[in-house]
């Protein structure tokens, strides 16, 4: 039975990590839709004729009929928030007074998910119509953060 | 090959790329801690080396001791029968130079890796299985070590070990 | 059990660093498979997919992330992964959902792209080894290949200038393939013996790179198979095996678990005298050394004297039986998962005499392909014929 006894003198736990760091490129398709965002604040979408779907944000390819698709769309910067939700805790645990507010933004069949902002949680619904808002032109890097947050339209 | 195929697929990128802005990029760190529990085996085996001691486990089944010290043996299946302390002292079965680091920068002067075989644990001559363990050597010119060379454990003195492997700094040559 | 056959194989370059995303790199590959032999993804009825653990890429669930590039959608979906056998390992896969009579037509995709990890992947493999007992040492990847290669080398006393000759064949093949990144019809072995050292006795020229790329081919079961082509290439064996994960129990002069795993492939095919029947081997070669450490434990080779292969051109791409006819890792790249699929799609091309430039000559009948993987305890092989 020896064995199966733990030694009191062991150290309990043995502490480490997972050192990973990465550096994503975006992508044949995801070069074009960021750099949209980042030179001309606009928001493209790939369409699939022969499924007539809108990948939003822009993909190489079809994934239901795997063809390559070469035809880009702009989407515009306005869409219907699908659903949303309020965050009141921040990714440490801790707590937030105020939430934040995530949406699904619907932008041709797919959307994207993001912040709003200028609103008050009694204020969001689902099916409200939002408006992109962008960094200046200067301090956009081609990242999704160059869109700050969603705002309703006027 | 689909011999008509010239052009295959696939776009090679520079580090100028990068540097230049020819690409976009983001960069992601993830974070990730843990607490190990050290079980029961391994625990016994650094709660003894913090006294100084290596601990290897006995089958006496598949008659062999193994280290690092488990609970069940791997080929038999029964759980091990006891805990065997070792010498520190061993014999070379292998080993390298190394001018390269674990995150890629040259060193000049080489780390000298070696999987060690212990006096005490069981050897090649009894099966395809030894009783060995990677370290470190040390206090040893590079040209001199040969497979098969006898070496001792270096430990850190009692009040510095925490029960890890690295309470053994290095092997040095015996003698 | 029914038969499966390779039908279609595509491939996109292995290239230091790709623009491509994972997915689009799946995608590109697929997308040729599935034109080589005219499919669909409608066709395809599910998807086996390779790639390596998510720490390399920092996704999690990686295998489903990239399974829309391999089609995977609304379409059933396994991802597996066993280090660098994998590319080995998931035809073996793909291959029991078919010969289960499960599917008739099957896709399988391995994918890597180990530049995500910055600013070198090989930082990553030090998640390799034991976090309690070895990590503290701050190892890295290269020092279990040199603590292996010394232990070979010494044993049997094969000099360097021998092992070399590995890797200079190996690249000059890969010259003629169009994916290949280290292809080179002109090194020599003093280039070789010349090059940096970066964990003595492993050189850099000894070492194939960390790449980008991804494979695709299709199986289908015997009664689509022959619709589809009058040159289906059969797979007639399969093995895996796994040895202990105490690396340093083991004794590394002999890899028992390419034997045994290769012994279940010989069985499956009715091979009784590996030597005479098979026709080409490609053997996993991540290191030169390698190559030859595995052409024993497939019984290929005596104990100690793989190199002679080397040496008296039976290796060779005119020989009795060539090595790595595609170039291998050494030649052509090692992105970890896709590696071992390059050498299935490889072998598909020569069984049809559709390789181009690299064609082994005299119509070869059977091929072998290995792969191996993680603290080198895993071996798997496959054996393909016509």
């Amino acid at each position: 039975m020896t064995l199966l006894e733990r030694d009191r003198n062991a150290p309990q736990a043995w502490h480490g990590n997972l050192p990973v760091t990465s550096r994503y490129t975006y992508g044949l398709a995801g070069e074009r839709f960021f750099r949209a965002i980042k030179d001309e604040g606009k928001l493209l979408g790939t369409y699939c004729p022969q499924c007539e779907r809108t990948y939003v944000p822009a993909t190489l390819f079809c994934e239901r009929c795997l063809s390559q698709l070469d035809e880009w769309v702009d989407v515009g910067t306005t869409g219907e928030v699908l659903t949303f939700t309020l965050l009141y805790e921040n990714v440490d645990g801790s707590r937030r007074e105020l939430p934040e507010i995530v949406a699904f933004v619907r932008f041709g069949d797919g959307g994207i998910v993001h912040r709003l902002g200028r609103v008050v949680p009694e204020n969001v619904e689902i099916g409200l119509q939002v408006e992109a808002v962008f960094k200046d032109p200067e301090d956009r890097e081609g990242s999704i953060l160059d869109i700050v947050y969603f705002k309703p339209v006027e | 090959m689909t011999v008509k195929i010239k052009e295959f697929p696939g776009t090679p990128l520079h580090e100028g790329d990068f540097r230049d802005g020819n690409i976009l990029f983001c960069h992601d760190e993830l974070k990730a801690d843990f607490a190990w529990d050290t079980g029961i085996g391994i625990g016994k085996y650094l709660a003894g080396l913090k006294e100084g001691v290596i601990y290897g486990s006995l089958c006496s089944t598949c008659r062999k001791i193994v280290v690092p010290p488990r609970t069940v043996c791997e080929w038999c299946f029964r759980p091990m029968d006891e805990y065997i302390p070792l010498q520190d002292t061993g014999t070379v079965n292998t080993f390298s130079l190394c001018y390269v680091t674990w995150d890629v920068r040259r060193i000049k002067e080489p780390e000298l890796p070696a999987v060690i075989q212990l006096d005490g644990a069981s050897t090649l001559e009894s099966g395809p299985i030894m009783g060995g363990i990677m370290h470190k050597l040390g206090e040893v010119i590079p040209e001199e070590i040969h497979i098969g060379m006898r070496v001792q454990a270096v430990w850190k003195p009692p009040e510095e070990r925490e029960g890890s492997i690295t309470d053994i700094l290095y092997f040095k040559p015996i003698g | 059990m029914r038969k499966v056959a390779v039908v279609g194989a595509g491939m996109t370059r292995f290239v230091r660093r790709a623009q491509e995303t994972p997915k689009e790199l799946s995608f590109l590959a697929t997308k040729m498979a599935l034109e080589s032999c005219e499919m669909t993804l409608d066709d395809i009825e599910a998807v086996c997919l390779g790639t390596a653990p998510d720490a390399f890429d920092g996704i999690h669930m990686n295998g489903e992330y990239l399974s829309d590039g391999a089609g995977g959608w609304n379409k059933p979906y396994m991802r597996s992964y066993v280090g660098g056998g994998t590319g080995v390992f998931v035809p073996i896969q793909g291959w029991y959902h078919v010969a289960s009579g499960l599917f008739d037509v099957v896709l399988v995709v391995a994918e890597e792209k180990m530049s995500s990890f910055y600013p070198h992947a090989q930082a990553a493999f030090l998640t390799i080894f034991d976090h309690t007992t070895e990590r503290a040492l701050k190892p890295n990847l290269l020092w279990i290949f040199a603590l292996e290669m010394n232990r070979y080398m010494t044993t049997y006393g094969i000099a360097k200038e021998d092992i070399a000759r590995v890797s200079v064949q190996h690249k000059h093949n890969a010259a003629n393939h169009p994916c290949a990144l280290l292809g080179d019809k002109d090194i020599t072995v003093e280039d070789v013996l010349n090059s940096e050292v970066l964990a003595w006795p492993v050189q850099r020229f000894d070492v194939s790179p960390v790449s980008d790329g991804a494979v695709a081919i299709v199986l289908a079961a015997e009664h689509v198979a022959k619709r589809l082509t009058d040159k289906p290439v059969w797979i007639e064996g399969v093995g895996w095996n796994l040895d202990t994960a105490y690396w340093a129990n083991r004794d590394l002069v002999y890899p028992r678990y390419v034997e045994y795993a290769a012994r279940q492939a010989y069985e499956m095919a009715g091979i009784k005298e590996p030597r005479k029947e098979i026709h080409i081997v490609e053997p996993y070669d991540p290191f030169d050394y390698k190559a030859l450490h595995h052409l024993e434990g497939l019984q290929l080779a005596d104990r100690g004297k793989a190199v002679d292969l080397y040496i008296n051109g039976t290796a060779a791409p005119d020989g009795n039986m060539p090595v790595c006819p595609s170039g291998g890792l050494l030649g052509v790249g090692n992105p970890i998962s896709a590696a071992g699929l390059m050498k299935i799609a490889e072998l598909f091309w020569q069984l049809r005499g559709e390789a181009g430039a690299r064609q082994v000559p005299g119509s070869p009948k059977r091929g072998l392909a290995q792969a191996w993987g993680d603290l080198m305890q895993v071996g798997t092989v496959v054996i393909m014929g016509r």
